[in-house]
């Protein structure tokens, strides 16, 4: 009672405020001020394990460095074609497996729990059991494959060619139903007159699936995608697990290099400031991505 | 009733501050060492009432676990025992208490341990007489082989009519290569058995320890002795080149396959289940291989083959009392214990590997265990990596850049060195050195 008479003369603004207020202070707590601490560390010389060297400002100083460093574009390059790679596959199989199961047919709803499932394991588990399953000796993934085609031993993690494919691999294994699910979602929800409409229009299955099905589905793909390659540029625990980054550098994704200069060489502010890089880059990308997808939603 | 339960609280009360103010808390590296610790700690508690927890961290975690408590001036523990290059950043941060004072009022020598250990684990500036740790865990980078392979007639004499001489505990790192091709892809009991296993682990300190194995054997400087941090041309000198060239030759012709990002466990788990007729691993972990062998396997052990010189990659701790511990008497008592010479016997005794010159001395010592000899000539030789309070920033380009060369097969062994120079500057730049 007392409540009620308490609350009874706020205005439906404050009210709304009140509910808001702690996200907003927790939001502001620890994402807008760790940001903010980060771009000011970012034009500074500061190194968080030097205990009472007090950081001097550098201006541009660690921009420039970051920019100019040959290995951290190759770090960029390794990102950037594992997340085309990631991306293109998951795309591709999570269409194809969200087209089968849209279709009603015995176990169906047994095969898409079973298809689920590896997206809801731990990255870092993931990253552990893949490296014995690639062993070259013991591992089950090289009986496969010589199963189907003998290639004799080969070593999925320690070559430099194949190890950016293996963590492609594992990433598509695992995320695969994640853009299924969505696609699903997005099948399921194209109403079936329109497909009835086409049948007595004639059109063939492919034209129904190329002028009904694609576009339809297209919004939740872009969707799914746009999640997927946010995560996948920041993907750390499970390349960590598996490769280390290595062979030498080859699956050292820039969010893998970054961890090291932070807190391992705790390059603080050379840090800071490629974390600043990082976060532009995948903030512009996702809002040209998100103008292009509702472009394509509008049509 | 009621004042029986005030009584069992007030007990139950003094019983928990008792032993808050009794207890120290150790952290070291989770591995067979801390097991031995752990069990002759039990004297420590029993002899002076006070109880000491343990907390082992897993070997990759080690360092980034320790440093990061260290930097953030945790309470966690009361003694480290942190490695050998940590003892840089220990000093000059202020995270060690120094130790000076303290051993001059109990009567501790520094004469009484192995003077590599002294300098290597318990001094800083290297070379003076600055203790901020007490040697603990003498170890070094040494050799195990299946001696009962390399005892089959057949395959000895098949060996010396391919090298002629005999096949036995290698004099070089030629010969090393040679018996390792031998085993290379070999039948031996129907099973494949290959040549080595040999540090290649990228995410921490493994193929730089590895490597370095070689290097130093080769003769590598890391600096010009007369103008401290010049490396260029005796870092990158012919022979470092050379050796790390050797190392990747080592790693292509007589590793296991899927060898290529192992340290200590993997070397450990190729050579347990018998793939490998060497390994390439710490002495703390002989008295384990050792003990454990069965089935047939007899295990032997030598210290890292010399090339043109003697000399062994340095392993091992100081335990030192952390500055942040509120109980810095009481871990100051445990380090008077443990640097008592009957106590530190029973340390050898129970696996681990003291440094104090009374047992490292005793003339029963060479023969106390197969690796015994082997661990006193190694520790003779020993050289260890930078020391410097930035050892984490040194040693990451040097992982990077030989992963890549020896592991990747990118570029040359002498660009890999020349990339490691030209990082190593730019870390000694940002710290003033340069």
């Amino acid at each position: 009672m007392s409540v009620k008479k308490k609350f009874k003369g706020l205005s439906d603004k404050a009210v709304s405020w009140l509910f808001i207020g702690p996200t907003v202070l927790l939001l502001l707590a620890i994402n807008i001020y760790p940001l903010v601490y980060a771009i000011k560390m970012s034009f500074t010389n500061f190194y968080a394990n030097k205990i009472g060297r007090e950081p001097q400002f550098v201006g541009l100083k660690n921009y420039i460095k970051v920019l100019n460093k040959e290995a951290i574009w190759e770090k960029m390059q390794v990102t950037a074609s594992f997340m085309f790679w990631t991306l293109l596959l998951q795309a591709i199989i999570g269409l194809g497996l969200a087209l089968l199961l849209n279709r009603k047919f015995k176990g169906n709803e047994l095969l898409t729990t079973l298809i689920v499932l590896p997206m809801m394991l731990s990255p870092a588990v993931v990253g552990v059991f893949w490296t014995y399953l690639y062993n070259p000796q013991v591992g089950l993934f090289n009986y496969v494959v010589n199963f189907f085609y003998d290639l004799g031993s080969f070593d999925m993690i320690g070559s430099s060619t194949l190890a950016p494919w293996a963590i492609v691999i594992v990433d598509t294994w695992m995320w695969t139903p994640f853009t299924m699910l969505i696609c699903l979602a997005g099948l399921r929800s194209v109403p079936n007159y329109l497909y009835e409409a086409a049948e007595v229009d004639r059109a063939s299955k492919w034209q129904q699936f190329i002028y009904i099905t694609l576009p339809s589905v297209l919004p939740f793909l872009l969707l799914a995608l746009l999640f997927r390659g946010i995560e996948n540029f920041k993907m750390f625990d499970m390349v960590v697990e598996l490769t280390s980054g290595g062979p030498g550098s080859a699956t050292e994704l820039a969010s893998i290099n970054l961890k090291r200069e932070a807190f391992e060489k705790w390059k603080t502010g050379y840090s800071s400031a490629f974390a600043v890089i990082l976060f532009v880059t995948i903030f512009g990308f996702g809002n040209v991505y998100v103008k292009v997808m509702n472009k394509i939603k509008e049509r | 009733m009621k004042k029986i339960m005030i009584l069992l609280f007030v007990s139950l009360f003094s019983f928990s501050v008792n032993s808050n103010a009794k207890s120290i808390t150790l952290g070291w590296a989770a591995w067979d060492p801390a097991n031995a610790l752990q069990e002759l700690t039990k004297e420590f508690t029993a002899e002076t009432g006070i109880e000491v927890n343990f907390e082992f961290v897993p070997w990759p975690n080690f360092a980034d676990r320790m440093l990061n408590e260290l930097n953030n001036k945790g309470k966690t523990f009361d003694l480290l025992i942190g490695d050998s290059q940590w003892i840089g950043a220990g000093a000059v941060y202020g995270h060690y208490v120094k130790l000076n004072d303290f051993f001059d009022k109990e009567g501790i020598s520094m004469s009484d341990f192995s003077p590599a250990t002294v300098y290597a684990y318990s001094t800083w500036p290297k070379g003076s007489e600055n203790y901020y740790a007490l040697p603990a865990m003498g170890d070094a980078l040494a050799w195990a082989y299946r001696k009962d392979w390399f005892d089959r007639p057949e395959l000895k004499s098949e060996f010396k009519k391919k090298h002629g001489y005999d096949l036995g505990v290698p004099a070089n790192w030629n010969q090393l290569y040679d018996m390792c091709t031998f085993f290379q892809g070999r039948e031996i009991d129907g099973q494949k058995r290959y040549g080595a296993a040999i540090n290649t682990e990228r995410g921490s300190e493994g193929i730089t320890m590895g490597v370095t194995a070689a290097m130093y054997a080769w003769g590598m400087e890391y600096e010009n002795p007369n103008k401290p941090y010049d490396m260029e041309g005796y870092f990158n000198s012919p022979q470092a080149v050379e050796a790390v060239e050797f190392y990747r030759k080592l790693y292509e012709d007589c590793a296991p396959p899927g060898h290529s990002d192992a340290y200590m466990v993997a070397n450990l788990d190729a050579y347990k289940s018998g793939q490998v007729a060497f390994q390439m691993n710490w002495y703390a972990f002989w008295p384990g291989v050792s003990k454990e062998d069965s089935d047939g396997r007899v295990s032997g052990f030598f210290a890292n083959p010399k090339q043109n010189v003697a000399a062994a990659t340095l392993g091992g701790q100081g335990i030192s009392v952390v500055k942040y511990s509120d109980k810095q008497d009481l871990a100051l008592e445990y380090i008077k214990w443990f640097a008592r010479p009957d106590v530190q016997q029973k340390w050898w005794d129970l696996g681990g590997y003291s440094c104090h010159n009374d047992v490292l001395n005793s003339p029963s010592f060479p023969t106390s265990t197969v690796y015994a000899q082997g661990f006193l000539d190694s520790m003779g030789i020993v050289k260890d990596f930078w020391q410097e309070p930035t050892f984490v920033e040194l040693m990451l380009p040097m992982q990077e850049a030989i992963h890549d060369y020896v592991v990747n097969g990118k570029g040359t062994a002498k660009e890999a060195l020349d990339k490691i120079i030209e990082e190593w500057v730019e870390v000694f730049e940002a710290d003033g050195k340069l």
